[in-house]
């Protein structure tokens, strides 16, 4: 049953999708590996870097769309699940550093003994141990989703009033993370990693591993997201969207509904933090920015909402943009463009770049007639 | 209907109009201040300053002493300019005179300035053991000096150093003061003194520990605790009981000035969230970019300011209430263009108005960056607006003052102009049944463009307000937008009423949590109960009944 969903029934966007993002999984590692420097081919490792953030963030993407571009809740704090799941992650490689630190302490992480901390937090309790901080990574963000969403769908706050709730949400965990005393390294967060699993977390070796698992998790969470909105499930969740009331009165239990698919993205997004994590070596507060998580929805936008695939695409897009803006003398003009690109995209491309070359490739098909309004994601 | 569009704007002028008018008013008051002087009594003094011509110490000595005890106005100036090796006399005349650190010249008998001096002064020698004899003689003087702020201050000195020395010349003071409030801080210098002495009668003492009493603050526990050990029970017992007393007011007037912290913080967040109730509240329209509009008010204030500091120095205090009406009318050009080149296209999509603005926002900020820089601009406020006055022991500065005052008159100026002028009833007309409204001739796209540029022109003025107690940077607004949607929604969408309450509600309750849990955890816990509350009433404290709320 599921595997036939995972392998049948794929529309073109997403076969090439899976192709491109499959070759890069196992060709930019091995090409930045085996090549040597001189060949045109060879992959940096700085690119390779750079590609990894871009398939973390386009792992959010894809879980962002799930949830507003299916189901309609446009959440302006998938960032704090993502810096969560980052949070996790780094709190793990920070108990790997051990005696390594500047103060050599074998238990409390540098920050810690900095601000004269004597024993370790309640909360810092077993992320010494892999298997514990995976299951934080997903857990924390999870069940942060789920009583957020239990409270909010409860009670049937939606639209414009969640997104504002969920962008003070993202803002009060940003105000919480900053504080020394949370416990969670304050202003400057969590860095200076040393290993992870027993890997040199800087050996190229490593890095190429986490390259793969982030493309293979960027599959993994596109395959169950498209797994998720083909069943009889998902038209439920296009029904919530499209006429929530309406689906109220068949007789579906809407906030269940909701709230599955907003725990489940949560869990995703947490996972992309903790993969992004070790390849950017740290994660601070900044992260929770409402300007971040506004930013992810962006991605979503541009790529076309509703469409998973797109949302990746997005991600790549523009971040692409913003690395090559903001790393030359146009440094200054970024703010500039992607302040456009959020007017332009809503004002005159409300489909993003996958509805416009769907509505190419219908006019090259069939010259003439109208396209069909196949994904028309309404309030 | 050819008239409508000519109505909104004499509303407007209107507003701007009155708001100027109270802000010259409320100038004239605080400049109006009376002052009292004491009088000090017309001596002659002309034997003592005789005697600093004859160049002889023990001679210098005995001018000095009776100079100070003679009561005279200059004797004070006169005193600290022979300190400082200021006194001059003419040998050949015996006149004295002396030169204020203004570098004028005065003469020493009359204490009136003198265009000229004569050619040949000598200067008034003093030695070391002098210097002491004047250095007392000054802090007795200052006790008897004509500004009574001088003779506070000097009474305040006294009563921390509790020093018995000072008991006599105290006492001498307290007879010849006769302005009341100098009195009593007199005597309570007094008191301090009495109380810590060791050799004080208990009825002195009884007496003292109720006047410091009577102070009732923070130094006069720490003068209550400075009885000493040897004294009398019952006065230990009336001090226990004064301090105790005192202890009880204090944590009172705590209370007190948290609400009056609360109520400043409240009116900032109202300030900041005005304009977003019209736009967001009435219009519906998720204007991220509400706290961008705040901050290109507050940089209007900038450039006025600038251009007063540069064209007309002397009336720099003027450029607020300048500042005010171009505040109002640059952000709401900018706000009715950003209604006709993009919101418009977006009604009814609220989430897309949402992206749309916040990119509006970006845009705005980085423009402002590149043309002032990152950096936070200055500007300074006017005399009408720094400093501050007690009130029932309670610290009030001029400039949160003003900011509730200009708040609470922006409210109700706003209030009244939504309820009684012509733009205000076809905004609610607009907003209750738009196609009802447009059926009666009313232009809605006309209406739309000018609430909105209502709304961006009340963040405009709030931003030459919040330009006084925030840092002028482009990033003033990103500060201001989520606790501005907090507030609206919090008081309720679409109610005028609610979002005063909920302004002041969240400011008095943010103040209260901060002594206990600090000031940005104290922002969490108003976050998260926010959202908690949001859960129990979505549509906010003040929900609107009836068929508007499905509108």
């Amino acid at each position: 049953m599921i595997t036939k969903y995972l392998i049948s029934r794929h529309d073109k966007a997403g076969i090439v999708f899976l192709t491109i993002v499959g070759l890069m999984a196992v060709l930019a590692p091995l090409s930045n590996l085996l090549l040597p420097e001189s060949s045109p081919l060879h992959v940096p490792t700085y690119v390779l870097a750079l590609l990894g953030k871009y398939l973390c963030y386009a792992t959010l993407a894809v879980a962002l769309d799930l949830v507003w571009g299916y189901c309609g809740i446009l959440s302006l704090g998938h960032g704090a699940f993502f810096a969560l799941g980052g949070y996790a992650m780094g709190m793990y490689l920070m108990r790997q550093i051990g005696t390594r630190g500047v103060y050599g302490n074998p238990v409390l992480p540098d920050f810690m003994v900095f601000l004269n901390w004597k024993e370790l937090p309640w909360f810092w309790y077993g992320f010494d141990m892999f298997p514990f901080s995976l299951l934080m990574m997903v857990a924390v963000p999870g069940l942060l989703a789920f009583v957020f969403g239990w409270l909010a769908f409860r009670s049937r706050v939606t639209g414009v009033y969640l997104s504002i709730i969920t962008q003070a949400l993202t803002y009060a965990l940003l105000l919480a993370f900053f504080r020394n005393d949370m416990g969670f390294g304050g202003n400057n967060g969590l860095t200076d990693f040393k290993d992870i699993l027993g890997f040199n977390i800087q050996a190229d070796g490593t890095r190429a591993t986490l390259f793969f698992l982030s493309a293979i998790l960027l599959i993994a969470v596109y395959l169950i997201s498209r797994w998720i909105v083909h069943t009889s499930y998902g038209k439920v969740l296009v029904a919530v969207r499209d006429a929530e009331a309406r689906a109220r009165f068949l007789g579906y239990r809407t906030e269940h509904y909701k709230l599955f698919v907003f725990t489940v993205s949560a869990m995703m997004a947490g996972l992309a933090g903790a993969l992004y994590v070790p390849q950017v070596g740290i994660i601070n507060p900044s992260e929770f920015a409402p300007a971040n998580s506004i930013e992810a929805v962006v991605w979503v936008a541009v790529g076309g909402r509703g469409t998973l695939v797109g949302a990746a695409l997005g991600a790549f897009a523009v971040n692409f943009m913003k690395t090559f803006f903001t790393t030359g003398a146009l440094a200054a003009y970024w703010l500039f463009l992607l302040g456009g690109l959020f007017i332009l995209v809503t004002l005159v491309m409300p489909k993003g770049i996958l509805g416009l070359f769907g509505s190419m490739s219908a006019k090259l098909r069939k010259p003439g007639s109208s396209q069909p309004a196949a994904l028309q994601p309404a309030e | 209907m050819t008239a409508a569009p000519a109505i909104p704007r004499t509303t407007i002028s209107r507003i701007v109009k009155s708001l100027v008018l109270t802000m010259l008013l409320a100038t004239g008051l605080t400049l109006s201040t009376a002052t009292t002087r004491a009088q000090a009594p017309d001596v002659d003094i002309s034997a003592a300053l005789e005697r600093f011509s004859r160049e002889s110490l023990s001679q210098t000595r005995q001018a000095v002493t009776s100079i100070a005890e003679s009561g005279a106005p200059q004797a004070q100036p006169l005193l600290s300019a022979l300190l400082n090796n200021r006194l001059r006399f003419d040998p050949a005349t015996k006149k004295v005179y002396y030169r204020s650190t203004g570098d004028k010249w005065f003469d020493a008998a009359t204490g009136k300035t003198v265009a000229q001096v004569p050619e040949k002064l000598e200067r008034v020698r003093i030695n070391n053991r002098l210097r002491v004899q004047i250095n007392q003689a000054l802090g007795t003087l200052s006790l008897r000096a004509p500004d009574p702020k001088t003779r506070i201050a000097a009474a305040e000195t006294i009563f921390k150093s509790k020093s018995a020395d000072a008991l006599a010349n105290i006492d001498a003071a307290i007879k010849l003061e006769r302005d009341d409030a100098v009195r009593s801080k007199f005597e309570q210098a007094r008191a301090a003194i009495i109380v810590s002495r060791e050799q004080s009668t208990p009825d002195e003492r009884s007496k003292a520990i109720r006047t410091l009493g009577g102070r009732g603050d923070q130094a006069a526990i720490a003068a209550l605790r400075s009885l000493p050990a040897s004294a009398d029970a019952r006065s230990k017992e009336q001090a226990a009981t004064a301090i105790k007393s005192i202890e009880e007011r204090l944590a009172l007037l705590a209370h007190a000035q948290n609400v009056w912290y609360g109520l400043s913080l409240g009116s900032v967040l109202l300030l900041a969230a005005i304009g977003l109730a019209i736009t967001f509240g009435v219009m519906g329209v998720i204007n991220m970019a509400h706290g961008e509009m705040v901050m290109l008010g507050a940089y209007t204030t900038f450039l006025v300011q600038e251009g007063f500091r540069a064209l007309a120095p002397g009336m720099l205090d003027w450029s607020l209430p300048v500042a005010l009406p171009l505040a109002f009318l640059v952000t709401a050009l900018v706000g009715v263009a950003i209604e006709r080149g993009i919101i418009r296209f977006l009604y009814g999509r609220p989430l897309e108005t949402l992206l749309a603005t916040w990119g509006v926002s970006l845009i705005l900020q980085q423009a402002i960056r590149t043309m002032f820089g990152p950096t936070n601009q200055e500007v300074s406020a006017p005399s009408y607006m720094s400093g501050a006055f007690d009130f029932m022991g309670l610290s009030i500065t001029y400039g949160r003052l003003w900011i509730i005052v200009f708040t609470l008159l922006l409210f109700f100026a706003l209030l009244l102009s939504i309820r009684f002028t012509r733009l205000g009833l076809y905004m609610r007309a607009v907003t209750q049944n738009r196609r009802m409204a447009a059926a009666m001739g009313i232009r809605t796209p006309w209406i739309d463009a000018m609430t909105f540029g209502l709304g961006s022109g009340l963040a405009g003025l709030a931003g030459v307000a919040l330009s006084q107690i925030d840092n002028v940077s482009p990033n003033l607004g990103q500060n201001y937008i989520i606790d501005s949607f907090m507030v609206v929604v919090f008081g309720g969408v679409g109610n005028l009423w609610g979002t005063l309450v909920s302004a002041m509600t969240l400011g008095i309750a943010n103040k209260f949590l901060e002594p206990f849990a600090g000031a940005v955890l104290a922002k969490i816990l108003i976050l998260v109960l926010l959202i908690l509350f949001i859960q129990k009433r979505p549509r906010g404290l003040f929900a609107l009944r009836g068929r508007a709320v499905e509108a």
